[in-house]
């Protein structure tokens, strides 16, 4: 009978996380698809309740209360933070994996005949993602939130690849061995364990913030993919199954981050970004022309199609909620504004279109790369805040530059530009742009923040916004 | 040969703990088939709540977590167990939380402003 209720509760449990992920396709529906996944995971969680054997119910009362207690503050974080958060995430979710596996080693030490070399297999696979995900997303995490003894930049020494992935060799190799031998090389487990949280650092150290998004993606591959291993381990079909859901998300978003950067999976992971510019320094120094508020605010008036380009230097600076000021503006002029959104914008997939909607900015208003750049030609204003790489024209012409084949929104092609920028310094990762010196571009030299506002002041008559 | 376990055991004598790992097997691929089709037709516009939505949804780990935390072993092993669990309500509730938070954000054109 308790065989039933738990298989129902965990068939049931597995259909509502498919169409919790179904429901995400729409905005609209979307609100759904938390609802499926919270009654998926109670379904769960009962069913295994009515697993017999079960005594320390006060253990369990007690880990699952100081779960919520994290778990409520940690769902207020600023909308800017979210990408932390995330990364924090997957490393509960690695610590989590990498732990069962750890307590199930040594419960089968007494019961031997668990150890069937495929079990076994999964079980060391289980353990080295498991905890190289934890690591390695709480150094993501770090470093997203710029915590100080932990460089920002990219950390290099020599011979750093052949020495990662002989550690996780290393790994492998023991890992190999228990499957021979799980009872009498048992001592190997530690070293298995200590050897992939060290993987897990020293995988990320290399990674510079501009690869953060893909970093993000590809962690939460892993932690997808350790809650399968565990699903092997236990031979227990609902843990495989939203295992693989998650992993195959992961993926995905780290083809597209991938994709939106010209690069792939190994550069991303072994080619240390951000080492590349020192040679672009001795470029001849040419001028930008400059623009007061006051005039930009004319040429504004006078467009019919504006296409607002949004970076995380928006977000920095804090300035959502001045654009959004600027979009009620201009909407009020009849002017049509749109927002063009590169993949790679913010510091995860997504990341920016969840910082506009905050602002309540209306979605159909933002506009994927692909989609704008037909539009570009029509366009009269591209006003650039605090982006900087997506709008690089050497991307598409420039072979010396690091960034070139990377797609980036067509800012150079509208009939003018306007670019908001705090000073002429290069941006996230460190190349100069192009864009800035084009004859139709005129900067806005200041915080995004209060250039914007001054924009808004002078659209709405200087009649007092603060 | 180094992988020889492995196929020693998976020949005729495979008992029955190998058949549940190759049934695993297709349950995995027919999964991540319809995790890869169903994750494409996310709106791009919805990546971080996505995400946020599969963190929430990897922590099924929490069903592993209670059996280990909750049945009679060695305090240590119930320990590993309980820190897991915690772990893994974490994802849970900061998980679905703070998804239901971005997604309220997201205003259809038209729609009243927030109060």
């Amino acid at each position: 009978m308790t065989f039933w209720i738990i298989e129902i509760a965990y068939l049931v449990a597995s259909a509502l996380f498919v169409m919790s992920l179904y429901w995400m396709n729409d905005p609209k529906t979307a609100r759904r698809a938390v609802g499926a996944g919270v009654a998926a995971m109670a379904l769960a969680i009962i069913g295994t309740l009515f697993n017999p054997g079960i005594v320390h119910w006060g253990f369990i009362a007690g880990a699952v209360a100081a779960g919520a207690l994290i778990g409520v503050p940690l769902s207020w974080v600023p909308l800017t933070a979210v990408p932390q958060r995330t990364a924090v995430s997957h490393a509960f979710g690695g610590l989590a994996a990498g732990l069962v596996g750890v307590a199930k080693f040594y419960l089968w030490q007494g019961e031997p005949e668990s150890f069937t070399a495929f079990r076994t297999f999964a079980l060391v696979a289980e353990v080295i993602l498991g905890f190289l995900t934890f690591t390695g997303s709480l150094m993501a995490a770090g470093k997203l939130q710029e915590v100080k003894w932990i460089p920002q930049r990219p950390v290099t020494y020599p011979f750093q690849n052949t020495v990662n992935i002989g550690l996780l060799g290393v790994a492998v190799a023991c890992g190999l061995a228990l499957v021979y031998r799980p009872l009498e090389l048992a001592y190997l487990f530690p070293v298995i364990v200590v050897l992939a949280l060290a993987f897990g650092i020293l995988l990320i150290i290399p990674i510079g913030g501009a690869d953060m998004p893909t970093v993000i993606s590809l962690l939460n591959s892993y932690a997808g993919l350790s809650a399968v291993a565990m699903g092997f381990v236990l031979d227990n079909k609902l843990l495989v199954i939203a295992g693989a859901l998650d992993g195959s998300s992961g993926l995905i978003l780290s083809i597209i981050m991938c994709r939106a950067m010209n690069r792939s999976f190994t550069n991303v992971l072994f080619g240390a970004f951000g080492q590349v510019q020192a040679k672009t320094g001795a470029a001849e120094t040419r001028t930008a022309k400059k623009e007061t508020p006051e005039g930009a605010a004319q040429i504004l008036e006078m467009a019919s199609q504006v296409v607002i380009v949004p970076g995380y230097g928006m977000a920095v600076a804090q300035a959502q909620q001045r654009v959004r000021e600027l979009y009620d503006e201009l909407t009020k002029r009849k002017i049509e504004v749109k927002f063009a959104i590169h993949p790679v914008a913010g510091r995860m997939p997504g990341h920016m279109n969840v910082l506009l909607a905050e602002a309540d900015i209306p979605y159909d208003k933002l506009i994927e790369m692909d989609d704008i750049n037909p539009e570009m030609t029509q366009t009269d204003v591209v006003l650039v805040i605090g982006a900087n790489d997506v709008v690089n024209p050497a991307a598409r012409h420039d072979k010396t530059s690091p960034i070139f084949g990377m797609p980036i929104i067509d800012a150079d092609k509208a009939r003018m530009c306007l670019a908001i920028k705090r000073s002429m310094n290069p941006g996230f990762a460190g190349i100069e742009n192009e864009l800035y010196f084009a004859d139709r571009t005129y900067m806005l030299f200041g915080d995004a923040k209060a250039v914007v506002g001054d924009l808004v002041k002078q659209l709405s008559g200087g009649s007092g916004m603060h | 040969m180094l992988f020889e376990p492995l196929l020693a055991s998976a020949g005729a004598g495979a008992g029955e703990a190998d058949a549940a790992f190759a049934s695993l097997l297709f349950v995995f691929l027919l999964a991540t088939f319809i995790g890869l089709g169903v994750v494409t037709r996310v709106s791009r516009l919805l990546h971080t709540p996505l995400m946020s939505l599969t963190n929430a949804i990897s922590a099924i780990a929490v069903v592993a977590s209670i059996v280990i935390t909750g049945r009679d072993h060695p305090p240590v092993i119930n320990l590993l167990g309980a820190i897991a669990l915690a772990a893994s309500m974490t994802n849970i509730v900061s998980g679905f939380l703070i998804t239901d938070r971005m997604l309220k954000m997201f205003k259809r054109p038209g729609e009243e402003k927030r109060s």
